[in-house]
């Protein structure tokens, strides 16, 4: 008793999928055409890998699938290229006061209404710009790490760095987030 | 056994996704409740960390499409290659 393989259909793979796939990849690449050229990517490896779909998973499955491969990809891509500016620290990096916070960038206090705040339908767009101010190499870790919730070893597997080094990464984003949303967000 | 702020603020981020240590928790609470700022900023990072989950339920709700022309045009070009 076999059960029924799935087939692959790609004259209607635009109109079944086109639209998931999208919104798959939006979530984790905030970028409209980037996002649209992913999922047409995809379609076209799709074409080509079709004689290894064994029709085990379903042909949505098979094709997210290949597009998490192609987003890997362009994580990679983004992590080889060098010569990101760098972000300036909180802490003074030397010397005697080495860790320390630095006086102007100590966090200052935020209003009391700040759980009504973030019931706000608006927190989302600031707080989405607040991410994609970040330095392209942190905000891609970030993402990794806190929207998608990949474990630390598999992204730092993929992205060939250590735990430490991620760590640092996340650290930077968040600080300069916490900033970031303290300007547009918390003060006013 | 003593913090740098520099230190505890990385601990404070790790422990925003549950991976922070025991020890290294207990070194960050003592940190905490000598160093102002540190607290501060621990403060606001849970209340990030609350912005975020906010923020992936408002981006699980949304659903966006790609505009007809665009998805016609992405067809046209899959069925040359077909």
């Amino acid at each position: 008793m076999s059960k029924e393989k799935h087939q692959l259909s790609p004259d209607k793979w635009v109109k079944l999928h086109a639209d998931y796939l999208y919104n798959f990849t939006i979530g984790r690449i905030n970028n409209h055409d980037l996002a649209k050229d992913l999922v047409q990517d995809t379609f076209f490896a799709g074409l080509k890998a079709m004689d290894n779909f064994q029709g085990l998973a379903s042909e949505r499955t098979w094709l997210v699938a290949i597009l998490k491969r192609k987003i890997i990809d362009y994580y990679r891509k983004i992590n080889s290229t060098k010569g990101k500016a760098e972000v300036k620290m909180n802490f003074y990096a030397d010397g005697e006061r080495e860790g320390d916070w630095i006086e102007e960038r100590v966090p200052s206090s935020w209003n009391n209404e700040i759980e009504k705040n973030i019931e706000n339908e608006e927190l989302s767009v600031v707080l989405e710009k607040c991410i994609n101010g970040l330095p392209e190499k942190y905000a891609m870790v970030f993402r990794m790490k806190t929207i998608e919730q990949l474990e630390t070893d598999d992204i730092c597997k993929e992205l060939e760095i250590t735990s430490s080094n991620l760590w640092v990464i996340i650290h930077r984003a968040r600080t300069q987030l916490r900033k970031c949303m303290e300007d547009n967000w918390f003060k006013n | 056994m003593k913090l740098t702020c520099n230190e505890a603020t990385t601990i404070c981020d790790k422990s925003q996704y549950k991976q922070a240590s025991f020890w290294e928790i207990i070194k960050l609470n003592i940190h905490l409740i000598l160093c102002k700022k540190c607290g501060l900023y621990s403060k606001q990072n849970g209340i990030i960390t609350k912005c975020i989950e906010k923020h992936k339920t408002d981006l699980n709700k949304q659903k966006m499409c790609l505009c007809e022309q665009e998805k016609k045009q992405m067809e046209q070009e899959l069925k040359t290659k077909i």
